[in-house]
């Protein structure tokens, strides 16, 4: 199959061996990856904002277009995963575009959910000896209901141990703008979620979404708390 | 004084410091949480439940004004006055009247979070009517002066030394902080406070349409004493509250108490559907019904948003909101706190005044999951969102306007992505000058947490090479 990827514009920036490690596995798996020169991102920022006029518009339309042909586009994050299969379609609502979203929105997928409701793979073959607890993205759980797939995935991994945390499904505190309009709020969220990683004792936190792992690894940066973070396809590639 | 936003920052600001306050409400959340979910497990079909739940109150508030006049019909029938209220200060005014008739000095009080709404306690007490609440959690807050923290907890961000402090204080009555103890103080005080009041005002949980009655619920039984004690009964109500049917309350009773308390079913819930008849050996000689509507009508006409008047007022999207449970119940600055609160709060009071409350969330939807209604809750907050920054509805800020404009030319060009890619991997050598202080452009993010760097080779730039090798 062909994979058309879309990495998001901090996965490009900030974290591009996420976007790698999800390259080299899908080709491990025996398919080819493509990379569309299209938008850098997909709209989400403005859109949470509550900007939902060009400036949100043109990036969304811009994407649907680029990947107009695409059989299925694998997205690195559940936020942006989101944003493309449930928002686009409340953005451009009774608008000329209705019908190119919702033509859309099936051929998404969220990373995790692509390799397990899609490819129907759980065991791709990955070994790392650690472990881990894992962070549920509010975006990959609430709004595209992506509980189980990254955990059947993290079952297969062999010789990994996953402890759950009690506060898995808290929200980190990120939010997008939200981290920097309200700055403390998102602090404390990010203390309590860090508490709860620590307290599992697992060596990593992994998680499908990179922005909830750049606030937790963030904030366990600056308070020198024992948090390493890693993103699904990371795990996923080690052999 | 300042804006309702420079205060909401400025107080989650001190709260989301208070690490004592913190561990208080997230040990008593942790604790509801199990019991709501022991709770929830009695229920064959929790998600049937809900489903039902949502569609009686869409219909109850899809056909309001059908249910209304049914409702006030069966209860001026058993002699019950009927008072509507367009306004706060109106229903206050009404409420006045009739104290003035009765020429009451003593009022007691059941909990009620629509009587916060229009400050009925100030109004009365300033006409020179003493006014004590009756419910243990709202006597303790109004004790302390404040308003209470929660919707169904008034009291919960207390210690017991607090509240015993507190008895001391203005009481002169507390024998230890033993709970039970000061449960008796209040008990003894409030005893008297029943048999002296002139007038009991109460809220309502529901009104039955099909019958004409209030349903009241409640732990402690001072709802029950308010109501059968003083010889005049008020309840003052939004218009929302509506259920058709009588046998609605099979689900609304039990599912409030489950959601809000992690109760099966709270240890009263009564139905007042008139003032004494003829036939009857107690209950008051008058009752009132005071309907308010206090701008719940443009909540009505808002198709998109209409399911927000379906609230119970249960709590239980306040309980699981990892907002909440960081800033506290009185941040919010408005009587409705919490994620229902941020929704509705804008429309019952104005949108740009207080559509600070509708971004102070992360939208992780954990409301919206809980919500026993089925309120599509942080959705709506992002639909605030969208109307306080829209041309028509709002008033856009003039720089983030253009800082999205500029960013979305950035991000629809690839080549000037790549150019900015490695402007920025340029210019953020300076950073660390100027890190985590007030030249910091990232100043929001870096004060408490690190920020990873532009990397060495963007996902994109590699992406390029592997093209070039191939």
């Amino acid at each position: 199959m062909t994979v058309t990827l879309f990495v998001p514009c901090f996965v490009d920036l900030l974290y591009p061996q996420v976007a790698i490690s999800a390259v080299r596995l899908f080709e491990r798996l025996g398919h080819q990856v493509v990379v569309p020169e299209g938008p850098a991102c997909c709209g989400q920022p403005s859109f949470n904002t509550g900007y939902w006029g060009n400036e949100c518009r043109d990036l969304a339309l811009q994407a649907m277009r680029t990947m107009r042909d695409a059989e299925a586009i694998v997205i690195l994050s559940g936020s942006c995963g989101a944003m493309m299969k449930v928002f686009y379609q409340e953005l451009f609502a009774k608008t000329e575009h209705e019908a190119l979203t919702r033509e859309f929105a099936p051929r998404v997928w969220e990373f995790s959910s692509f390799l397990v409701n899609k490819l129907g793979v759980t065991d791709v073959g990955a070994r790392f000896p650690h472990k881990v607890t894992f962070h549920d993205g509010c975006h990959g759980l609430r709004e595209l209901h992506n509980k189980r797939p990254p955990r059947e995935l993290l079952a297969k991994v062999q010789g990994l141990e996953l402890i759950e945390m009690g506060a898995a499904e808290t929200c980190c505190g990120f939010g997008g703008t939200f981290s920097v309009k309200f700055p403390a709020i998102s602090t404390a969220m990010a203390e309590v979620k860090c508490a709860s990683a620590l307290d599992t004792q697992a060596e990593y936190v992994v998680s499908c979404d990179s922005s909830c792992l750049m606030q937790i690894q963030g904030m366990a940066d600056r308070q020198r708390k024992p948090i390493k973070t890693l993103h699904l396809a990371e795990v996923l590639v080690q052999t | 004084m300042s804006s309702p936003a420079a205060q909401f920052k400025a107080d989650a600001k001190r709260m989301t410091a208070d690490l004592r306050h913190r561990a208080t409400i997230q040990t008593a959340m942790g604790k509801y949480e199990v019991v709501r979910d022991q709770r929830k497990r009695w229920f064959q079909d929790w998600e049937g439940a809900r489903t039902l739940a949502a569609r009686t109150k869409y219909e109850a508030v899809n056909g309001l004004d059908a249910h209304l006049t049914q409702f006030t019909q069966k209860l001026e029938a058993r002699g019950t006055k009927v008072h509507w209220a367009s306004t706060g200060p109106q229903a206050c005014e009404i409420i006045l009247g009739i104290l003035k008739a009765k020429n009451a000095k003593v009022v007691v009080k059941s909990k009620s979070m629509t009587s916060e709404e229009i400050h009925l306690n100030g109004a009365l007490e300033q006409a020179g009517v003493e006014v004590v609440e009756s419910d243990l959690g709202e006597f303790i807050v109004q004790l302390r002066g404040e308003p209470p923290y929660h919707l169904v907890f008034p009291a919960m961000h207390l210690t017991r030394d607090e509240i015993k402090d507190v008895f001391e204080k203005k009481l002169h009555d507390a024998p230890s902080n033993d709970p039970e103890e000061l449960t008796m103080v209040a008990r003894r005080q409030l005893r008297r406070k029943y048999i002296q009041a002139d007038v009991g005002i109460t809220g309502a949980n529901y009104a039955i349409a099909e019958t004409g009655m209030i349903a009241i619920t409640e732990n402690e039984g001072n709802a029950r004493l308010t109501a059968a004690l003083p010889k005049t009964m008020i309840t003052l109500m939004g218009i929302e509250k509506i259920l058709p049917r009588y046998e609605d309350l099979a689900l609304f009773l039990p599912m409030l108490a489950v959601m809000g308390t992690g109760q099966a079913l709270t240890c009263y819930n009564t139905m007042y559907g008139g003032p004494r008849q003829s036939d009857e050996a107690d209950g008051p000689e008058e009752f009132h019904v005071v309907l308010l509507d206090n701008r719940r009508t443009l909540v009505l006409a808002d198709v998109e948003q209409r399911d927000a008047l379906g609230c119970i007022r249960c709590g239980a999207c306040l309980n699981v909101c990892p907002v909440y449970r960081n800033v506290g119940g009185h941040t919010y600055g408005t009587v409705y706190g919490g994620p229902i609160g941020s929704v509705i709060t804008p429309r019952l009071r104005d949108l740009q005044d207080w559509k600070h409350l509708s971004y102070a969330s992360s939208l992780c939807g954990a409301c919206t999951e809980t919500c026993p209604v089925g309120i599509d809750i942080h959705h709506h907050l992002l639909r605030n969102r969208r109307n306080a920054s829209a041309p028509k509805t709002g008033k856009p800020s003039w720089w983030q306007c253009q800082l999205f404009k500029i960013y979305g030319v950035i991000a629809a060009r690839p080549g000037l992505w790549r150019l900015i890619t490695k402007l920025g991997r340029f210019t953020q050598r300076f950073h660390g000058l100027v890190k985590g202080t007030a030249l910091d452009p990232a100043q929001a993010w870096t004060k408490t947490r690190d920020l990873p760097p532009i990397a060495r080779q963007s996902f994109r730039e590699w992406w390029k090479e592997q093209g070039a090798h191939e």
